[in-house]
């Protein structure tokens, strides 16, 4: 019998799909030797505003970094309250889990100075710190934001990213320090206890973040972390390497110590401000606490990115959350430090133990105690970055 | 075989000449592939091609300034000598869990192929049913059970198989074993597909023969069930060794496996070259593991 067609044979398809596949590379590295770079200027990539015609607003923010209805988890009342008030639709979507995914979703876009279809985005301090960097955030008008001007922390001004307070408007802002849970370990005072104490042995956890657990070691050694040197990142870089070898140092992670420190599976940890208010609130055995040697202040921040097309919107919805009362209605719900000077007085009306609360509204002796990380070039956040991953072991 | 032989000759004045038929379905084939090689071409080939350029940037580049393609293959040697452990760690894991996966997946498999009667596709079902929840989810739920505090780990400190302050999450045993959990199922269905067709005459013809149960099992019933067990072992052998949740979830950065390093050069370093490199690093031993492991148990059907 025989064949109608020559069958094609899985050798003869093998063959064709590698021979193609090394044309196409050919072809790939002639055409495109290499990647542009990402960085974008003011004059190069311009972007236009339609906030007079359009009542539009793309808002993305972190997972509950909103306040919501206690009833009705739809509702959210302070942006409701800013949609009756400016009449701006305002698209508000929690998809920012992780600085870096982030980084990774909008990446080609911003590169490219194409739109990310966000006009608002929340991200932290050295997040912010690098776009800023790549050129691809739009300068506001501080004009236009007299809010701002007027109430914004003075701890949260000039900025090593952003000198003059207009690239980075601070939503929320938080400690990273130390916590424990009383349950299961002795009061804690000192980031060296954290890392050498015997009991903690196997029961601890540090923030994969490197700028908020090397920070807070930078001070324990008597250094700046808002201003350090190479040789006093190693020495603080090995300070953890001991604690990681002897097994002190159970894992890295990000948020999600916040509910093993609730079960006792740690014992204490290198935490957030908010994340242990929060559990302290269920648990009174879970505290956080500020260690002598210092603090990291840190700042989640809302960024107009390159192309989008709402900026006067944006600066409308930025300039209505640093109305004292407004920042206060959110303060009370997501207990995170509160950027925004008068909200404590508001508070006062709301709960006024959350307006004692020195996590929510740190007084000057705690804020003498808080540094803002240095902001990095690339080559140094290259450098630190890839000798933290080597010591906590991605 | 095919309908066109068999079409009788009285009625090929009325059907196209046969050369014009023949040109028509040489193309077919092809045609049929068309969808499936674009798909291939789009999302395969083309960022393998991407991939392996960026494993050969010059690794001083940078995001703002861009990567010029230099060619460098020294990235390869520098990425293997930083990070090799996990390499090895990433293979070890894998082939560790596969073995605890065999010793419960065979059995399992049998018996839902030849024993289970009735409840056949019940115990099917089961196999299948976790895969509806996601990933993740299960892999979380491990992280539970293993619990410090939790009754399971109570219970082993209790009987003094573990030491009073002992823990198993954040172990390299936590993370074997969610390896072992989460790819079960691609090791046993394949081998139930082999094993169901096995036909019980021949084993009942292997005792007749004086063949024990032993060695019937040896002499009939592994070599039938080859091509399952090959298709098996590849399928949970290769996500086993680059997965990264479970290393991430389960483990500690001292059980962390070549996948969360390759994470890390990506969306934290943003070492592109290094994270290019270490990719086709592990896709090529795996198919030097894959390329081998074939030829030795000489197996044609499962490619």
């Amino acid at each position: 019998m025989r064949t109608p067609f020559r069958p094609l044979s899985r050798r003869g398809l093998l063959t064709g799909t590698l021979g193609s596949a090394a044309l196409l590379a050919a072809g790939g590295s002639l055409a495109g030797c290499g990647t542009k770079g990402a960085q974008q200027t003011e004059a190069g990539c311009v972007s236009e505003d339609l906030s007079g015609t359009e009542k539009k607003l793309a808002f993305s923010n972190w997972p509950q970094y909103m306040d919501v209805d206690e009833k009705d988890e739809s509702k959210r009342p302070t942006l409701d309250a800013f949609i009756a008030r400016s009449g701006i639709q305002v698209t508000y979507t929690e998809d920012v889990n992780d600085n870096n995914e982030f980084f990774g979703k909008v990446q080609n876009q911003l590169a490219g100075c194409q739109a990310t279809g966000r006009d608002i985005m929340v991200l932290t301090d050295w997040m912010a710190a690098r776009m800023i960097r790549l050129g691809w955030i739009q300068k506001l008008d501080p004009a236009k934001m007299p809010n701002v001007a007027s109430n914004l922390l003075p701890s949260l001004r000039g900025r090593s990213f952003d000198k003059d307070n207009q690239l980075a408007v601070p939503w929320q802002s938080g400690l990273a320090g130390i916590a424990y849970n009383g349950a299961v370990a002795k009061e804690l005072r000192t980031v060296d206890e954290l890392l050498t104490r015997s009991d903690l042995k196997g029961k601890v956890t540090a923030l994969s973040e490197m700028r908020d657990t090397m920070g807070l070691l930078l001070q324990s050694n008597g250094h700046d972390p808002s201003n350090f040197t190479a040789a006093q990142f190693d020495d603080a870089l090995n300070k953890l390497k001991k604690a990681v070898d002897s097994g002190q140092i159970r894992k890295f992670t990000g948020n999600d110590y916040a509910p093993d420190l609730a079960k006792g599976d740690i014992a204490a940890c290198v935490g957030w401000s908010g994340d242990v208010i929060q559990l302290g609130f269920e648990d009174e055995k879970i505290k956080f606490v500020v260690p002598e040697s210092g603090v990291m202040l840190w700042s989640d921040n809302m960024l107009v990115p390159n192309k989008a097309t709402h900026k006067g919107n944006a600066e409308q919805l930025i300039d209505y959350y640093y109305e004292p009362a407004v920042a206060a209605q959110l303060a009370a719900y997501v207990n995170y430090i509160c950027p925004v000077q008068g909200a404590q007085a508001e508070m006062e009306k709301i709960d006024p133990d959350l307006a004692a609360n020195p996590l929510i509204f740190p007084d000057d002796a705690m804020l003498s105690k808080a540094k803002v990380f240095m902001a990095l070039d690339e080559k140094q956040e290259r450098e630190y970055e890839g000798k933290f991953q080597q010591v906590i072991g991605a | 075989m095919s309908a066109l032989a068999h079409v009788p000759t009285g009625q090929s004045a009325a059907a196209p000449p046969p050369s014009a038929r023949r040109g028509r379905h040489r193309f077919l084939p092809y045609l049929l592939l068309l969808p499936g090689a674009a798909w291939l071409l789009l999302f395969f080939a083309l960022p393998l091609v991407q991939l392996a350029a960026a494993s050969l940037y010059d690794p001083s580049g940078s995001l703002s300034t861009g990567y010029a393609l230099t060619f460098a293959f020294g990235n390869y040697p520098d990425a293997l000598a930083a990070y090799w452990p996990q390499f090895v760690r990433s293979f070890g894991y894998a082939a560790l869990a596969l073995v605890l996966a065999l010793l419960m997946g065979y059995p399992l498999a049998y018996a839902i192929a030849q024993k289970a009667g009735r409840w056949k596709n019940l115990l099917l079902v089961c196999v299948v049913a976790p895969m509806f929840t996601s990933f993740l989810v299960r892999t979380l739920a491990w992280k539970t059970i293993l619990s410090d505090n939790g009754w399971f780990v109570g219970v082993l400190r209790d009987v003094h198989l573990l030491a009073p302050d002992g823990r198993l999450l954040a172990t390299p045993f936590a993370v074997v074993l969610g390896l072992t959990y989460n790819f079960l199922p691609f090791l046993v269905l394949p081998l139930y597909a082999s094993l169901e067709r096995l036909d019980r005459r021949l084993l009942e013809a292997a005792s007749d023969l004086y063949a024990s149960p032993v060695r019937a099992f040896r002499r009939v019933t592994l070599p039938l069930s080859m091509p399952g067990l090959v298709a098996g072992t590849l399928l949970f052998f290769i996500p086993a060794s680059g997965d990264y949740i479970n290393a991430e979830l389960l483990g500690t950065p001292n059980e962390y496996m070549i996948g969360n390093v390759i994470d890390s050069a990506f969306l934290v370093r943003l070492d592109y070259p290094q994270g290019a490199a270490l990719s086709f690093l592990l896709m090529a031993a795996m198919l030097a593991v894959v390329f081998v492991y074939l030829r030795r148990a000489g197996t044609e059907e499962v490619l």
